[in-house]
């Protein structure tokens, strides 16, 4: 008797389309798999928007929205982060096409406008800590403390992530899993300004009315 | 300096904590001394710790559960003893702390050391050889997966030696979770172990749903996966939706305890209602994703076993797809008895009616796969139809828990403990079982010993109903749940049953080990040559057992759902095929390495040693950094290489 | 063609074996026997079983129902399954045979109609038993409820009469065939206020209130407890709903009214200290509105967090 070997098969067509072409490139598996991983903090995030939704009211007697936000330091902040995810597309447009000088450009602009958020970002939070309306003071607060500083934390671990895209293109070059990974970090950046448009809309303009 | 860790948290006081870790002490110092004397530490290190190979890792995953069903267990048989034991005058061995630590230890590590575990394994192994591919999509997040989970089981652990667990059950409520009510370091040694381990089951989820969508042989269109392949596809979608609700809600309580937020507190505006809620919005989805895999079992069981093809593949996806909607719409039914009022009480009540239709669409397409084919009673088919009849009663008093106003007397009652004990005994664990006894000649190149597997199905059929039918009795006279003392004499009876049931499940367990045993000492009698040894249907019985570590020499090209059965009644035409050199990818220690730091970080986070911390969380970030850097991820195994292996594979099956 | 075989012949394997003591009959009669002997042992009738009220009653009736209705389908597919797996077993000479099959719509059809007609039914009677039977819904009757406000506490119950002005730990006495209305809240973490032979459970929630309607027709002694773990001195949170006629209750009233310690807010104070197994007691007077400064967290709690102040009059506005 002889076995069954998967080799020996001929087929007689391969199936096209509903997914029947095979695995598919690398490329497209680390993409998705990375998209796949987005969605799975924006349902983070969206644990944290149903809190801040439920608390926002909870104020325990103590300072409001309308009371604390600076809408003008925010307006610059999210100016500063929209413009930081132009100049990440014109990174990555720089990077498809091979020119490692114009993406390490954009890439310093794009950092140095996410440091600019962070920076104002802080110091509001200094600032509303030391009108006493820290984390602690009631559930509203530790809620948009929670909500806003998730995403600063996700907008810092992002630089902490161009910084070592920017190191490896330049020790390594454009290569595919260098590009790969900078599709990647695209991703990520911009996925956070999605975050940044929700929260800027829940919290501080629907929350300062 | 060491925070709040001091030699008061050895608990020299306290006997049983103390012998129970000294023996388990001291079988791991020996089961550590054997590998050392023999030298196995090299072969460990490469062939299982640092190794990417989804068939390796989904062998640890399942090692890992069973070992965690000893702990589970021991909780379990504990509890049931101070029940039996501990009615009207009498007080039992166990003072209600240390109850307490234990009803909550047993389910948190159950669900989340056990059934996780065993159902992720089987996952893991499985999956990538029923779609025809090499690998999942990324190896190595595959191994990093593991160990987290793994370091959270050892930290879970830990608390039995160093501190005490939780005393605020598995789910953590608030306000009793809180630093409030439970200043003390347990609620912490439930936390940060379940983000470690969350973190990797996460990324199990991510992993599965970009292999399945997007790494499949050519030819195999969504219509053509197994079902346990939707099955894993569903319970995937499934992680990756809820395990980030669970994530936030737990950073919630931890920011409560660590910087005095006000997410759940009693004061300042807390809302401990949005806890139950963001909890259940989680733990309803995790019953399904356990689930889930278990009807994926019981599919290609019930197929291979019934010698014909699944009845109603379409079927089958659709209610799985359904299963996996609906599982995210029925959460409240956790907590009718809030007071949410009639109107969201019917919605949610009918919501989870709902999900028996494609449930029982299920078991209707088990039972006429079964009609008219040609059943064999392996193992794995006694668990099936156990399951079919254990899981329709548990399923009957989970509807009838999800009519409200017969919730609002069973609620949180022993009842209640029987109907989930009943659902995922009878499901997941003898799913679990199922999968266990049917693809370890797989893994392993040789069956189990049947005799002793039939043997352990029955004591854990009867162990399971002597142990739980009681309950649904003791509920409905009035018995609630968590209780360290009984009140009621006249409930003692049906307590020492229960606990009769508990010994039998023993008795399964030890039949298991025997198999184990068995099997292992007449493993060259009853190996697998052919790699084939149930008739099976489905692409992972076309690779040799257990299979080369790149699965097919040539990527299988499909044709029909139940590929394999379609090239065997083809028959083959005997030219051997041209091997092309193969890439895989490469062991590494990234994933044993992140989880030893993440234990730590985790152990001095519970304890409050800071600057060990952030030493921790630096050291995670170093490593991730560096392993990021690293080139020469993959190796070729050559043409020839392979051709040898197959030609060996080829001439072994022919000698039978 | 492939050849089917094991690599070593179980001794019960393979197409040819019988397969003894199929799983049919012995698994089925141990179980029954298992049943059987577990109800012999529980002839009291009890808890759910018994009902003293019409809400507990009305609540046992749905759940006998319900498991009729799920029986239906649940019996047959139970004994289908043993059939089949007996019948269709490969040592079976006279079953018949087929090997795959193709897409058959009119079984679908049937089979997904079964549960789905089911669950309709099982839609109707959740939609209408929950309105019927929600916990806020007064209970109609002539007469005036009987209004008690309840406050869990570690670890025992506090019933504040606020009508009569007295109080009571741990025993709850009301009236005959009158509605008791509830208004519920913890003084500390999430219970759950249950006396099952009267009716249904509901949580207690530290800042919040609750709402219960029940009604005991006869006279007796009722278990109640608490059914949401809530800490070390669990167990023991246990009270009697002890039901008497009207005139025995106006008897017990004006007996309470005349001993035992008024409860202001220094006895409360005290009695909030955490505490197991608390005997019965009463108290003759309460300070008023107290169940509304406990909900509204202005009276000192039992215990409080270390850092941030408990007692602050912070007004909730949540929940």
């Amino acid at each position: 008797m002889s076995i069954t070997t998967i080799a020996d098969f001929v087929p007689t067509e391969l199936a096209r389309g509903r997914g029947g072409g095979g695995p598919a490139p690398t490329r497209t598996v680390v993409a998705y798999g990375f998209w796949i991983f987005l969605l799975s903090d924006f349902v983070l995030f969206s644990g944290l928007f149903a809190a801040y939704a439920v608390l926002s009211g909870n104020t325990a007697g103590g300072p409001t929205g309308s009371e604390l936000f600076n809408l003008r330091n925010v307006f610059i902040e999210t100016m500063c982060l929209l413009l930081s995810s132009y100049t990440a597309g014109l990174g990555a447009l720089s990077a498809e096409r091979r020119q490692p000088g114009s993406f390490l450009i954009f890439s310093a602009f794009t950092f140095v406008l996410g440091a600019a958020f962070l920076v104002i970002e802080a110091r509001e939070f200094a600032r509303m800590a030391a009108e006493g309306a820290g984390p602690s003071r009631s559930a509203f607060l530790s809620a948009f403390f929670t909500l806003v500083g998730t995403h600063g934390v996700h907008v810092t671990s992002g630089l902490v992530f161009l910084v070592y895209m920017v190191a490896q293109v330049v020790a390594k070059g454009l290569r595919p899993h260098v590009l790969r990974r900078l599709l990647c970090f695209s991703l990520f950046w911009h996925a956070l300004d999605i975050i940044w448009v929700g929260v800027f809309t829940l919290v501080y303009l629907m929350g300062a009315r | 300096m060491l925070g709040r860790l001091s030699w008061a948290a050895i608990p020299l006081d306290q006997p049983l904590p103390l012998y129970a870790m000294g023996a388990v002490g001291i079988v791991i110092l020996v089961v550590l001394g054997i590998v050392t004397v023999k030298g196995w530490w090299p072969y460990l290190w490469r062939e299982w710790i640092t190794s990417v190979d989804h068939k390796r890792i989904g062998v640890m995953y399942v090692i890992l559960g069973l070992v965690m069903l000893l702990r589970g267990y021991s909780d379990a048989i504990m509890m049931r003893t101070q029940q039996a034991i501990a009615v009207g005058d009498a007080q039992g061995y166990l003072p209600p702390d240390h109850y307490n630590q234990i009803f909550s230890a047993h389910g948190t590590i159950m669900i989340f050391f056990v059934a996780m575990p065993l159902v992720i394994g089987l996952m893991n192994f499985v999956v990538p050889l029923q779609l025809g591919v090499r690998d999942v999509a990324f190896p190595t997040l595959n191994s990093v997966s593991f160990w987290l989970t793994a370091s959270g089981a050892l930290l879970v652990n830990v608390s039995l030696v160093i501190g005490s667990f939780s005393r605020a059950s598995w789910w953590g409520y608030p306000p009793l979770s809180e630093l409030a009510f439970s200043p003390d370091e347990g609620v912490d040694y439930y936390l940060w172990p379940l983000q470690i381990s969350g973190i990797g089951t996460l990324f199990t989820g991510i992993n599965f749903v970009t292999t399945i969508l997007k790494l499949r042989a050519p030819g195999m269109t969504y219509m053509r996966m197994p079902v346990f392949c939707w099955t894993a596809l569903a319970t995937s979608m499934l992680i990756v939706a809820v395990f980030p609700v669970l994530t936030a809600t737990f950073v919630m309580l931890l920011l409560d305890r660590y910087l005095g937020m006000h997410f759940f507190t009693n004061d300042l505006g807390g809302n401990q209602m949005m806890y139950v809620n963001l909890f259940w919005a989680w733990g309803h989805p995790e019953v399904y994703i356990l689930i889930l895999p278990a009807f994926g079992v019981y599919s290609e069981v019930a197929a291979t076993f019934s010698g014909k093809g699944l009845f109603s593949y379409r079927t089958m996806v659709w209610a799985t797809l359904g299963i996996c909607v609906l599982s995210m719409m029925v959460w409240l039914h956790h907590f009718f008895t809030m007071g949410a009022g009639a109107d969201v009480n019917s919605v949610f009540g009918i919501m989870s009616s709902i999900i028996a239709v494609p449930t029982g669409a299920k078991v209707f397409n088990w039972l006429f796969t079964m009609f008219r084919g040609r059943i064999v009673f392996t193992t794995p088919v006694l668990f099936l139809i156990g399951f079919m009849i254990t899981f329709v009663l548990g399923g009957l008093t989970g509807v009838l828990l999800a009519v409200p106003p017969v919730d609002f007397v069973l609620h949180n009652s022993a009842f209640l403990v029987a109907h989930f004990h009943h659902v995922i005994i009878g499901g997941v664990v003898f799913g679990a079982l199922a999968g266990i006894n049917y693809w370890f000649p797989k893994a392993f190149g040789f069956t189990l010993d049947d005799r002793w597997g039939k043997a352990s199905f029955w004591c854990w059929l009867i162990g399971f109903y002597l142990a739980f039918t009681p309950l649904y009795v003791l509920g409905m006279m009035g018995m609630t749940r968590r209780l360290q003392h009984i009140p009621d004499p006249s409930w003692q009876p049906l307590l020492l049953v229960a606990e009769l049931g508990a010994i039998v499940i023993f008795l399964a367990v030890l039949c298991q080990i025997m198999q184990l045993y068995v099997s292992i000492r007449n493993r060259e009698v009853r190996r697998d040559l052919t790699g084939d040894p149930w008739n099976g249907r489905t692409l992972e019985w076309a690779t040799s057992s257990p299979p080369p570590a790149y699965n097919f020499a040539v990527l299988p090209r499909v044709e029909t759902i139940d590929a394999f059965w379609q090239m065997k009644r083809r028959g083959l035409p005997a030219v051997e095929p041209s091997y092309e050199p193969i890439e895989m990818p490469r062991n590494s220690p990234i994933g044993i390495v992140n989880a030893f730091f993440a234990t730590i970080t985790g152990f001095t986070l519970i304890w409050h040693i800071w600057w060990i911390v952030i030493i921790g969380l630096l050291a995670i970030a170093v490593g991730i950094l560096v392993f990021g850097w690293s080139e020469n991820r993959e190796r070729e195994i050559s043409a020839s290489e392979i051709a040898r292996l197959e030609r060996a594979r080829l001439a072994l099956g022919r000698a039978t | 063609m492939h050849d089917w075989r094991y690599a070593t012949p179980d001794a019960s394997l393979g197409p040819a074996s019988g397969v003894g003591q199929g799983p049919r009959s012995s698994g089925l009669l141990r179980w029954l026997l298992a049943c059987a002997a577990v109800f012999v042992c529980s002839c009291s009738q009890q808890g759910v079983l018994d009902p003293q009220g019409p809400i507990a009653s009305a609540q046992l009736l749905l759940l006998l129902n319900s498991t009729a209705i799920m029986l239906v389908v649940v019996i047959p597919v139970i004994l289908a399954t043993l059939g089949f797996a007996w019948w269709y077993r490969s040592s079976n000479a006279r079953a018949s045979r087929s090997t795959d099959e193709g897409y058959e719509g009119r079984t679908e059809f049937v089979l997904w109609s079964i549960p789905t007609l089911i669950v309709i039914l099982l839609g109707g009677v959740i939609w209408i038993s929950s309105h019927q039977l929600d916990p806020r819904a007064p209970i109609s009757t002539n007469g005036n409820p009987l209004r008690v406000e309840v406050v869990a506490l570690d670890w025992k119950w506090l019933f504040i009469y606020p009508d009569q002005g007295i109080a009571a730990v741990n025993q709850l006495v009301i009236p005959t065939t009158t509605p008791v209305s509830f208004r519920l809240t913890s003084a500390t973490v999430m219970n759950s206020f249950f006396v099952p032979q009267l009716g249904s459970q509901i949580y207690t929630m530290g800042g919040m209130t609750t709402h219960l309607n029940l009604l005991a027709d006869a006279p007796g002694e009722y278990p109640g407890f608490s059914a949401m773990f809530s800490g070390d001195g669990f167990s023991e949170m246990r009270f009697i709903a002890k039901a008497v006629p009207a005139g025995d209750f106006d008897s017990w009233v004006a007996k309470v009214r005349g001993s035992g310690s008024a409860l202001d807010l220094p006895a409360y104070a005290e009695l909030a200290k955490p505490s197991k197994a608390v005997p019965p007691k009463t108290y003759r007077s309460v300070e008023p509105k107290l169940f509304d400064r406990i909900v509204e967290q202005t009276v000192s709690g039992p215990r409080g967090p270390t850092s941030a102040a408990w007692s602050s009059p912070a007004r909730q506005t949540g929940g």
